[in-house]
């Protein structure tokens, strides 16, 4: 019976990774991709929705403790499997456009997806290991899908070396906290902190393994080459579902594991993310790579939720929470136009300087792009907006009236960016006719949800704001600190 | 009347979902009129019916739920007696705005008028907003679709206008957002059940009262926002470009409308949430903005294009209007606030009218004209009118709103240095030899060139749509009370009550609990804390 309670509250990822198995199998004996594809659409729609259902139920442990149910888990779980599925859904047609649709690909999806689902329910290091590496190993595949072209290849090859190396340092750094405390779950560790040498390195190391997964400055030096190498379908999964599920485990460790007063990591997080923000932005400015431009903002997105993290408090937290679903909605959308785009024939697509005039030959993916982009500079009445307010009223109420400033500044700065492809889409004119493919319905529709989620959660946010911030109530923290 | 409010906030996006559902460039224009003018219509009886007595209480109010729980944030609209007049103004120049790119929009209709009928809403909401947080989304929303108007209809320097305008606003406003949120925080504290609040009325009524230092950075970092926006000297070199390069509608639309948003926003929020700071700084800031009133008007005066002496005349006026708040007095800021409506109609007129005359000739630099007053008549009165009025001639609206603000300046507490009073007014002068040298320029004197004596006078169109506007310029000049009755009782109690809270917070400011900077600009002595202490 407790083995049936276990499979039932972790379903999503049972559901997730049984569909994977079955897309091998599959692949393998009748390569029918939309077969593969549709199961793979539908179990993950089975997953969100489940794990959406398991957002508003009870909270707690399941497999002896290793993961949590839930909550925070579920909600990670939510944003997770809602980036997958997205992704999944633009992917297909993207992935026929330029030859790389293979039975694999979403096979590896659904184990990179499995592996996310454990790292964002982990209670225990050795499962945010496995769910890290489950998660990267299916990514380094991924990364070199496009193995014929040298960016390709160097994309693989670079996350693969680089995120070996920072699992070296994850790793270290848990067996240093074992070693400090003699425990592998987070909350056994929180008590048995001190503020040893052996602790303290420990922790820092397994800060240094979530800093590369997460890519912030400065660990980041991957993130641009893998971003422009990757296919972009499967770069917008990167750069939101495994950011979101690392963020989400950032999240829980520290503020599970890591108690403040053993360590003041707020200091370390508030330096780096200073850094984060300020490089992430300035270097995507003279970006003319939109890929690029799109991995460094993404780079800077993750320094305004360090902002977050460092606040510390309730509050930032689940604002946390909150700008991880907003940026991953909006960065899909984003993704998923340039990627459209990307199709056409003739000219380099994820150059900036080829989008003249694109806005007004195809309206509906130029105002599509305009959504997305106006979102992520947090511009109302859209969500990235909300997720930016969210933060900036964590960090101001947890005394990071700075940080804050800092977070204003860099984000201003960021508009330059964002507006440079609307200035070539709209604002000059074309220099030569480009013939634009009609994108197909599937596609089209998906982005459109997106960016009418966009508008959505920018208006009426106010359901899931209060959901979130009742998981960080009094209550639900004094049950994780009572185990 | 509350959802009639509502209504016509939101008359415009019904506007733009008809546009998008019919895709046909004749249907796009009559919908945007239809929308637009059906918004000036049921706006009317918003005017009608407002209670002039009780004009400091808010009127038409919706209050809307708690977005998220224990923070009291919430959609809150009204309008009020600072307000009315401003909301009236942008739901009169839409349709206004409407007509006048009629003909002259050639390209991508669709969107063009979309983001007119965007831009409406947003302004209107500006305006009935009374929660700052709603403020703020509006006060943003009206970014994207002036950035799309310049951008994409705009003139030849398009882009660098419309991306400077975007960052130069875009970094003041996320500025200002942190200071709200710390202001939200603040005001929180003081009401039982809530960690957070924004809501006008409990923010600048007397319960709430911030301390000085606090006081000082929030002032700043609203400030900041607003004087960009309006904008004050040196923070202008935004607004000739945007000005020069956007399409006529966009133009106008800018003058009129968006630059109030920043001036309203010092009235609205900088004056009763922040008094003490808002009294210590008057003097800077009337400074700059007397500096913005000769700067303005000796740049447009060697202007060669005549939309950007327009542009520079803009910096001038506005700087009456920011020296009027300033002066602190219930004269001036009645005067700051007919000045703001005024210069809605005159420079709003005066770049319908630029507008008009490039359509005719594609050139808007003086040299190129010369002598056509006898050629196009019609054209001539309605220029001569608006410039008139823009100068301040008595019987005009112009008039008014400087006579006001010069004459409240003069008598004011807070800026007790005549200077203030000089400059300005040389100011006036310098108005009047710009404007009508200008006007002499264009419009007198021999032809110049021969094709310009084949230009056609006014249509029905231009004529219909400016004589709404002449007739408020001679209506203000003639009875402003029809007009400053609106705001009085409110502009008086909000004085009052800001001045009272000023002394309030100062006096029972402990020197002791301040740093020396805050103490010797506030003039905070040990002896007059003890003193009340005393009592």
């Amino acid at each position: 019976m407790d083995y049936l309670h276990d499979l039932n509250v972790f379903l999503p990822g049972v559901i997730v990774a049984l569909a994977g198995l079955i897309a091998i199998i599959i692949d393998a004996y009748k390569n029918d991709h939309g077969a593969i594809f549709g199961l793979t659409v539908f179990s993950l729609f089975a997953g969100l929705v489940l794990s959406v259902i398991d957002m508003f139920g009870p909270v707690g442990e399941a497999f002896s403790g290793m993961i949590t149910y839930g909550g925070v888990a579920a909600f990670g779980n939510s944003v997770v499997l809602f980036g997958a599925l997205f992704c999944v859904l633009i992917s297909r047609e993207y992935l026929n456009a330029i030859d790389y649709e293979y039975g694999e690909v979403y096979a590896l999806i659904l184990f990179a997806t499995a592996g996310m689902l454990g790292l964002a329910s982990a209670n225990n290091l050795i499962m945010i290991f496995i769910g890290i590496e489950t998660m990267s190993i299916c990514l380094y595949v991924l990364a070199g899908l496009i193995k014929e072209r040298k960016t390709g290849a160097e994309a693989a090859l670079k996350y693969f070396l680089l995120g070996a190396f920072s699992t070296g340092f994850l790793l270290y750094g848990m067996a240093l906290l074992y070693g400090a405390t003699g425990s592998l779950y987070l909350t056994e560790i929180a008590e048995a902190a001190s503020s040893d040498l052996i602790f303290i390195a420990g922790a820092a190391l397994l800060l240094v393994g979530f800093f590369f997964k997460v890519s912030v400055v400065p660990f980041h030096m991957w993130t641009p080459d893998v971003y422009q190498g990757t296919p972009t379908t499967i770069t917008a999964y990167m750069a939101t579902a495994s950011k979101s599920a690392a963020f989400v485990a950032l999240l829980v460790v520290l503020s599970k594991m890591i108690p403040a007063e053993t360590a003041d990591w707020a200091g370390v997080i508030e330096v780096i993310a200073i850094l984060t923000m300020v490089l992430g932005n300035l270097i995507a400015i003279v970006q003319d790579n939109i890929k690029r431009m799109l991995a460094y903002s993404s780079i800077a997105h993750a320094g305004y939720l360090l902002v977050g993290l460092a606040a510390g408090t309730p509050e930032g937290y689940s604002a946390v929470l909150f700008y991880l679903f907003a940026y991953t909605i909006m960065n899909i959308g984003a993704f998923g136009v340039v990627a459209y785009y990307e199709r056409q024939q003739g000219l380099d697509f994820t150059d900036v300087n080829n989008y003249v005039g694109l806005g007004f030959k195809k309206p509906l993916m130029g105002v599509l792009l305009s959504f997305f982009l106006f979102s992520l500079v947090g511009i109302p009445p859209f969500v990235g907006f909300v997720g930016k307010y969210l933060i900036f009223a964590a960090a101001i109420d947890a005394g990071y009236v700075a940080l804050a400033i800092i977070l204003a500044l860099a984000s201003a700065a960021s508009v330059y960016y964002y507006l440079r492809p609307m200035v070539y889409m709209y604002f000059r004119d074309p220099h030569k006719d480009v013939p634009l493919v009609r994108s197909g319905i599937v596609f089209r529709s998906t982005l459109v949800i997106l960016a009418a989620l966009t508008l959505y959660f920018g208006i009426a946010f106010g359901d899931l704001h209060n959901l979130l911030s009742s998981y960080y109530a009094a209550d639900w923290v004094t049950h994780l600190m009572g185990h | 009347m509350e959802l009639l409010l509502n209504l016509v906030i939101y008359l415009p996006l019904l506007g733009i979902a008809g546009i998008l559902a019919l895709r046909n460039d004749k249907a796009t224009k009559w919908i945007s009129l239809a929308a637009t003018s059906a918004t000036f219509l049921l706006s009317l009886p918003l005017l009608f019916s407002f209670d002039v007595a009780n004009s400091g209480t808010v009127q038409y109010l919706t209050e809307g739920s708690n977005i998220m729980a224990g923070l009291d944030i919430k959609y809150l609209i009204g309008l009020d007696g600072l307000s009315l007049l401003l909301f009236m103004l942008t739901t009169l120049m839409g349709p206004i705005v409407i007509l006048s790119s009629w003909d002259s929009i050639k390209k991508h209709l669709a969107g063009y008028y979309s983001m007119l009928l965007l831009l409406q809403t947003a302004s209107m909401g500006v305006f009935a907003s009374l929660d700052l947080i709603v403020f703020y989304v509006f006060f943003e929303l009206s970014l994207i679709p002036m950035y799309f108007l310049i951008g994409i209809w705009g003139g030849k320097n398009r882009i660098h206008a419309t991306v400077k305008f975007f960052v130069y606003t875009l970094v003041g406003s996320l500025i200002m957002l942190v200071g709200l949120i710390y202001t939200g925080y603040d005001a929180g504290a003081a009401i039982e059940g809530y960690k957070f609040t924004t809501d006008w009325r409990f923010l600048s009524g007397s319960e709430y009262q911030i301390g000085l230092v606090e006081q000082t950075y929030l002032f700043l970092s609203f400030a900041l926002a607003f004087c960009i926006k309006v904008p004050l000297f040196p923070f202008h070199t935004w607004l000739p470009y945007a000005h020069t390069e956007a399409p006529t509608a966009g133009s106008v639309v800018l003058a009129a409308i968006m630059l109030k948003m920043g001036t309203y926003g010092l009235l609205r929020i900088c004056l009763p949430l922040f008094p003490n700071a808002f009294v210590e700084f008057a003097p800077y800031l009337a400074t700059l903005a007397v500096v913005g009133i000769i700067y303005g008007a000796l740049v447009a005066m060697v202007q060669k294009d005549v939309k950007k002496l327009v542009a520079y005349s803009s910096v001038s006026h506005l700087g009456f209007v920011v020296l009027g708040l300033f002066a602190f007095n219930t004269i001036a800021v009645q005067g700051a606030l007919i000045q703001m409506i005024n210069h809605g109609l005159s420079t709003g007129a005066l770049f319908l009218i630029v507008g008009m005359i490039y359509d005719r000739t594609h050139t808007r630099e003086i040299e190129d004209y010369g002598g056509i007053a006898k050629v196009v008549p019609v054209f001539a009165v309605m220029f001569m009118i608006a410039t008139l009025a823009s100068i301040g001639l008595p019987g005009l609206n112009g008039f008014i709103g400087e006579f006001l603000i010069l004459n409240g300046t003069f008598s004011s507490e807070v800026l007790p240095q005549n200077a203030f009073v000089v400059f300005a007014a040389l100011g006036v002068i310098l108005a009047a030899v710009y404007m009508l040298w200008m006007y002499q320029r264009v419009m007198f004197g021999p032809i110049k060139h021969e094709e310009n004596k084949k230009l056609v006078d006014l249509n029905a169109r231009e004529i219909g749509l400016l004589v709404p506007l002449v007739i408020f310029m001679v209506w203000i000049g003639i009875r402003p009370t029809d007009f400053t009755q609106y705001s009085e009782v409110q502009v008086q109690e909000l004085l009052e009550s800001s001045n009272e809270k000023r002394v309030a917070i100062q006096q029972s400011a402990d020197s002791e609990d301040l740093p020396q900077w805050a103490s010797n600009l506030y003039d905070v002595t040990d002896e007059l804390a003890s003193k009340i202490k005393n009592q």
